[in-house]
Order: structure tokens, then C-alpha cells, then sequence
């Protein structure tokens, strides 16, 4: 009776609706019983998964890209490097792993965090054996990527790493599993586990959660900045170590091949924009993070420390924080450029790159016949597919108006920054009070009825 | 569009072929040999005559096809994949746009690859775009069901054909189950053995979309995994996010009736 021990082993479940009368009766009433057991192990999963799931939610990465990791021996799953998301919640997230926490019991007491001790919350815990066969079994119907699993830390942070990499080692070892694991690096684990986890995830992450060291002291006193930071140390030792070692032994097994990422809380503790630009852009540099994301704060607790309940989540923010690490990434622009002791905050009513550019009247127009790569990046309304597409065009013609609108560049902006193969341009020497202006007003936004026209007169 | 304007006088020539894609590479190749003036090439199974061209049938053979395949894949790795996305797209006279621009491509200054430019350039690359769109929806939203035989079933009704696109997708992922995908639009399907993947066509007495009436062709496991999935659709939404019209731009109205997830909403 395997079944009794592994309730959720697919492969025992075909046989339940096929009674078979010639058989014996105890046999009969034995399947019975096996079927009214799955009934209910099935509600007591659907129980865990709400409460675990629910818990999970606020991470928001959902990346399932950038792991090569091929079906072997005619296995389970398949990355080749591209994300699926798979379905989209209400809120218009991306659904692509299967985010569950391995439990909600914490001994931590995070303010920010909905799983901290002192909150009254219902509490549940997955066996090893559950989440695996829920990955599977999810997996198999096309549902997700794979795993994302975090976990409440429970006794101490390697007991809960260790049971952590030991979902990861028997979904790769076991199951034969290639689909995406990503694993939650446990503030405080050991650098040995963390190498383990390693060998069978494709991206490890540890949030940092709070941008500034004292914010951290406000809102988590439990927890030391180093906690976060010695993780990711060792993650990227482990990743620098692989890229060294397989140039020498080809069959070096493969560590984090999707990186790491963090993530940071968006209007908990009162920090600027540039607080945040400027630790994302440390944790870029130190750590080599293939992201850091920007998580709005959602209200989870009354707190004296924190926004209270009810309050609006930061959306537009979190929008412009992440076209800004767009710029930093994609872009070639500079963190200092965007944000500094003048602009400590991120415009609201416009994206960064147009507040750059009017900030910067003196670059432009850029000619979009002549100008380089790099220029051309920097013009507003102008993504990096259209520079590409501007770039092949032109060795075949000069370009004109009508050319750059087939190819999709946002013309309500990009037209008072360039000039082009035309007799009219729309670039006059205009100064960026009125510019802005004949923008805001020819220009829809998605977040624009969150802001009045009239704020902004006064922030000027 | 300037392309052999000084034949004019010669009569034009309409193709007709099989509606297959080695059918059409055929059409490509025989107008090239003969250096026909073009007037359009059709499927069969349409058949328009022109006033003023003559029209001819042309049988698919697979080495003709074959050459024209590997001739514009050495031009460009990029064009090969270009076309063949673009022709499944089954867009009224794709063939001719598709032949200007493999004509285009055979130009001896290079040809107009990456000439954004150029409007015949930029409808291929968008209905290329299109079809490489709805192939990764499809690789997204395919649902499978556990059959009580033991397979994983799905049905799809995509805007174009990619089921030859997602084919390989499937493969090498779900290696270890038989699975089928079925599109009931086109009325074929693919099945994987185990060993290799098989076209066929299904007898369907009902479509097997997302009911909540349960089937007895799925077994008891698969609703309650469909349940699980669906609590945790539910579970994993932020309610102080809410973006309904986001969530719709990304999961299209018409794939909902085969989205478990979507049960409640159908």
C-alpha cells in the first residue's frame, strides 16, 4: 500500500474508478478505503496549497528564462533559455512557476512580512513528497515552468535550506525533472548548502527587502544586513567557480544557470528613489544579480512603523523604478544621470528617460540617419527593438517620417527630439516647461488618472 | 514594388499548387527555372482564373522543394524561418508576397533583408510576427487532460496552424507521457507514442474544453488536480492589485474556454 505512505504518487490513481467485481472483496474494500483516503488527503492539500500559496504571492519574481537544461534520457521537461508564462492572475501577473511556500511557521518577526510570527495567521506545512508530486503532476499538464519554493524559517535557517535543496535534489534525482527550480536562499544558511542548492536550481535568490541599513534596523531587528548579504556572496562564488572550473573540465556540473535575483520593498520605510537606484545598482555590480525587483508595498499589518492598512500600493512607482533599471541595464544610462542629489525622486507624470531628456535639451535633436547606437537609445520614445529596426533601415534609404511610425517608435515624443529625411520637423527650441506640456497633452498614460495635472504645477 | 515591371508584356502565369508548403516551395522553384511572370499563386482548392493570365498546376516534388528550402536557408538562417511562419499564417495571397520577397532576397545587392523600409519587408516580418505569437500562446495555454487510457489530452483552436511549429516544443519537453493536441479548428491533431510524434485526425464526438461538468473520459485525479490548479490561480492573485484589463490583454478572451483556470469565468 504505497498509497497510504505517498497519498499524492500519481501513478496510484488510475486504478480507483475501475472496480472490478471478480476480484476478491477485501481487495474491493481495500481500494475503497484508498479512495476515500485520497478524498481526503486531497482536501487537506487543497487546504495547504491556499494557505501556502497565499503566503508565497508576494514575491514577485516570476522568471522562468535564461537555464539551459535539456531533457535527458527521455525525462520529464525541457528549458531552453525562452520563459512561458503560463496564465496571468486578476492582477496581471505573470504565472509561470508554481510558488508555494514549504511552510508559514517563522521564527523571524519581519514588520513587512505577512508570515512574521506575532501575526495571527492560520499556519501549514507541505511534506517533502507533496510539493514534488504537486510539481509534477502540475507540470505535466502544462500548467507552470516549474518550482519556485520559499519557505518561513523554522528552527534554524540551514534545517530549513536543508529541506529546501532536498525538494530540489529529489525532483532532479528521482523524478528526472529538467523543468525551472527556483530556490529561496535562507538568510543565514551555510555557505555549504548554498553550493548544494546550487547544483540543482537554476536561480537562487535572497531578499533583501529593505533598501536601507536603517530601515532594516526599523522593521526586521532580528536580522543583520549581513544575513542577506553572505548568500549571495557564496552564490556568486559558486557561479564564478563554475565558469573557471568548466573551461578546464567540460563535465564541471552546472551551477545556478539562471543567476541570482533579489528583491526590494517599495514604500515601507520612506526611502527615496534614489535609495533604492543606488543599492539595485550595488547589488548589480557586487553580486552580479541578473535582476533585482521592485515590489510596491502591500499593506499586511497595522504597524506604527509601516503604512497603515488600506493604504494604496505604490504602482505608478514601482512602474517608473522599473523603467529606470530598464535604462541601467538596456539602455546604457547611468544611475547618477537619472538620480541624484537634485533628483533624488523619479518624476511621476513622465517616464525617467523623457524627464532625462528634458532635463538635457542640449543632446538633442539626434539626427536618426546618422546618430550611433548609443544615441539613439537615449531618445524618448524610442525602445531598443525600434533602434535596432532604424539601424538596418538605413543602409537601405534615408528615413523619413512615414518610415519611422511603420516601424513603431512612440512619435507623440520621439518627434520633438529627432530630426530625420523630412522638410518639417516638429524639434523648436522650445524650453522643457512647455515641452512637457505639449506632451502630457497629445500623450495618454496608463496611471494618469492617479495623479492631477494641478499637483504637478507645485512640484515644479 | 518594381520587380520585373519590364515583362509586363509577356502573359502572366497563374500557379496552383497543393496547399501544401512543399507545395508552394515547388511554385517558387518552377518560377524561378522558367523565369515566369507571375500573376498569383493559389491553392487548389480556390481555383480564381485571371481575365488575362493563363494558368497552370503544379505537383509537388519534394527535391525541388527541398532546394529552394536549403537555397534561401544559406542566404539567411533568419528568412527560412521568416517565410515558413509567415506562410502558415494562411493570409489571403500570402504566396505571391512571399515569392516578391524571396525574389527580393535573391537580389544581387544583397537583397532586402532587414529593410524595415520596405513595405512588403515589414508585412512578412508582421505576419512572421503573428504566427511566432500565437505558437507561443499555444505553447503556453495548451491545458492537458489525463485521459482514463492514460494519455494527456488537449484541445486547441488557434488563429493559425502552428501545430507543425509546436511540435518539437512538446517533444522534447513531455518525453516520458503520451500526449495528444488536437486542433479542432483544422480538424488534425499530434500525437506522441512515446517514440515519435504522429499526425492524426479524430473522430470527436464532443469537444473537451473546460466544463464543470465532469467527463468519464478523464479520470478522477485529473479534477482534482484541475481543482488544485484552479484554488491556486485564485490563491496566487494579489486583490489590492486587481488589473482585470491587464490579465485580459494577456490571456485573450477566446483561449478561455480551454484554460481550467478560466472554468468559473466561461
Amino acid at each position: 500500500m504505497s498509497v497510504m505512505l505517498q497519498p499524492f504518487k500519481y501513478t496510484n490513481y488510475g486504478i480507483y474508478p475501475k472496480f472490478n467485481w471478480n476480484i476478491s472483496i477485501i481487495r474491493n474494500i481495500s481500494i475503497f478505503l484508498d479512495y476515500i483516503l485520497m478524498t481526503m488527503s486531497f482536501e487537506r492539500i487543497r487546504e495547504k496549497l491556499n494557505i501556502l500559496a497565499d503566503a508565497a504571492k508576494y514575491d514577485v519574481s516570476c522568471s522562468s528564462s535564461g537555464s539551459q537544461r535539456t531533457n535527458k534520457n527521455k525525462g520529464l521537461g525541457n528549458s531552453t533559455g525562452m520563459g512561458i508564462c503560463h496564465s496571468y492572475a486578476e492582477d496581471g501577473r505573470c504565472i509561470s512557476l508554481l510558488k508555494i511556500l514549504l511552510t508559514n511557521h517563522c521564527i523571524f518577526d519581519c514588520a513587512y512580512c505577512v508570515t512574521r510570527k506575532s501575526n495571527d495567521v492560520q499556519r501549514a506545512a507541505f511534506k517533502i513528497q507533496e510539493v514534488v508530486d504537486l510539481t509534477i503532476n502540475f507540470y505535466r499538464r502544462n500548467y507552470i515552468e516549474g518550482l519556485f519554493l520559499s519557505s518561513g524559517i523554522f528552527k534554524s535557517p540551514d534545517y530549513t535550506m536543508e529541506r529546501l535543496v532536498r525538494v530540489a535534489k529529489k525532483l532532479r534525482l528521482e523524478e528526472n525533472f529538467n523543468g525551472y527550480i527556483h530556490l529561496k536562499s535562507i538568510p543565514g544558511a551555510s555557505d555549504e548548502l548554498m553550493y548544494e542548492a546550487g547544483l540543482y536550481a537554476d536561480r537562487l535568490s535572497v531578499n533583501i527587502e529593505i533598501p536601507t541599513i536603517s530601515g532594516l534596523r526599523l522593521l526586521a531587528p532580528d536580522k543583520q544586513h549581513e544575513d542577506f548579504t553572505k548568500p549571495m556572496l557564496a552564490v556568486k562564488n559558486g557561479i564564478d567557480r563554475y565558469r573557471s572550473e568548466k573551461k578546464i573540465i567540460r563535465s564541471t556540473p552546472t551551477y545556478a544557470p539562471a543567476g541570482q535575483s533579489t528583491q526590494m520593498i517599495v514604500g515601507a520605510t520612506g526611502e527615496t528613489d534614489k535609495d533604492i537606484m543606488y543599492s539595485a545598482t550595488h547589488y548589480y555590480k557586487t553580486y552580479k544579480m541578473k535582476r533585482v525587483y521592485y515590489s510596491g508595498y502591500v499593506p499586511v499589518a497595522e504597524d506604527s512603523r509601516l503604512p497603515s492598512i488600506g493604504s494604496k500600493v505604490p504602482m505608478l512607482r514601482e512602474n517608473r523604478l522599473y523603467q529606470t533599471d530598464w535604462l541601467l541595464r538596456f539602455y546604457g544610462f547611468n544611475v547618477t544621470e537619472l538620480l541624484n542629489d537634485q533628483h533624488p525622486n523619479l518624476d511621476v507624470d513622465v517616464d525617467p528617460k523623457l524627464g532625462w531628456a528634458l532635463r538635457n535639451l542640449q543632446h538633442f535633436p539626434v539626427d536618426i540617419n546618422t546618430a550611433d547606437k548609443r544615441t539613439l537609445a537615449r531618445v524618448p520614445g524610442i525602445g531598443m527593438l525600434s533602434v535596432n529596426k532604424i539601424i538596418q533601415a538605413r543602409r537601405f534609404r534615408p528615413l523619413h517620417w512615414e518610415h519611422l511610425k511603420k516601424i513603431g517608435i512612440a512619435m507623440n515624443r520621439a518627434k520633438y527630439f529627432i530630426v530625420c529625411n523630412a522638410n518639417h520637423w516638429y524639434h523648436k527650441d522650445m524650453d522643457a516647461l512647455t515641452l512637457k506640456g505639449l506632451i502630457l497633452k497629445t500623450s495618454q498614460g496608463k496611471f494618469r488618472k492617479n495623479y492631477s495635472t494641478q499637483l504637478q504645477l507645485f512640484n515644479e | 514594388m518594381a520587380i520585373r515591371n519590364d515583362m509586363t508584356m509577356e502573359t502572366a502565369t497563374t500557379l496552383i499548387y497543393d496547399g501544401s508548403f512543399n507545395g508552394f516551395l515547388t511554385t517558387v522553384f518552377k518560377a524561378f527555372e522558367e523565369r515566369l511572370h507571375i500573376a498569383d499563386i493559389q491553392k487548389n482548392s480556390i481555383g480564381q482564373n485571371g481575365l488575362f493570365s493563363k494558368t497552370e498546376t503544379v505537383f509537388t516534388q519534394m527535391d525541388k522543394a527541398k532546394r529552394v528550402w536549403n537555397g534561401i536557408r544559406n542566404k539567411s538562417n533568419s528568412a527560412i524561418k521568416r517565410i515558413y511562419f509567415a506562410y502558415l499564417s494562411g493570409h489571403k495571397g500570402i504566396e505571391v508576397l512571399l515569392y516578391r520577397y524571396i525574389q527580393g532576397l535573391f537580389q544581387k545587392d544583397g537583397g532586402i533583408s532587414g529593410d524595415f523600409s520596405n513595405d512588403l519587408y515589414l508585412k512578412i516580418s508582421q505576419l512572421a510576427k503573428s504566427v511566432g505569437r500565437e505558437k507561443h500562446r499555444m505553447e503556453a495555454f495548451v491545458r492537458f487532460q489525463y485521459t482514463q487510457d492514460g494519455i494527456y489530452f488537449a484541445n486547441i483552436e488557434p488563429d493559425f496552424d502552428v501545430l507543425p511549429l509546436i511540435s518539437k516544443h512538446f517533444k522534447s519537453r513531455y518525453a516520458d507521457q503520451e500526449w495528444i493536441i488536437y486542433d479542432i479548428k483544422r480538424s488534425y491533431g499530434l500525437y506522441y507514442n512515446l517514440k515519435s510524434v504522429e499526425i492524426i485526425s479524430l473522430d470527436l464526438k464532443e469537444i473537451h474544453a473546460n466544463s464543470i461538468l465532469k467527463s468519464s473520459v478523464f479520470s478522477e485525479t485529473e479534477y482534482h488536480y484541475q481543482q488544485l490548479w484552479n484554488d491556486y490561480f485564485r490563491s496566487t492573485n494579489i486583490k489590492s492589485r486587481i488589473n482585470k484589463k491587464l490579465h485580459v490583454q494577456h490571456v485573450p478572451k477566446r483561449y478561455w474556454k480551454y484554460l481550467s483556470e478560466k472554468k468559473e469565468a466561461v
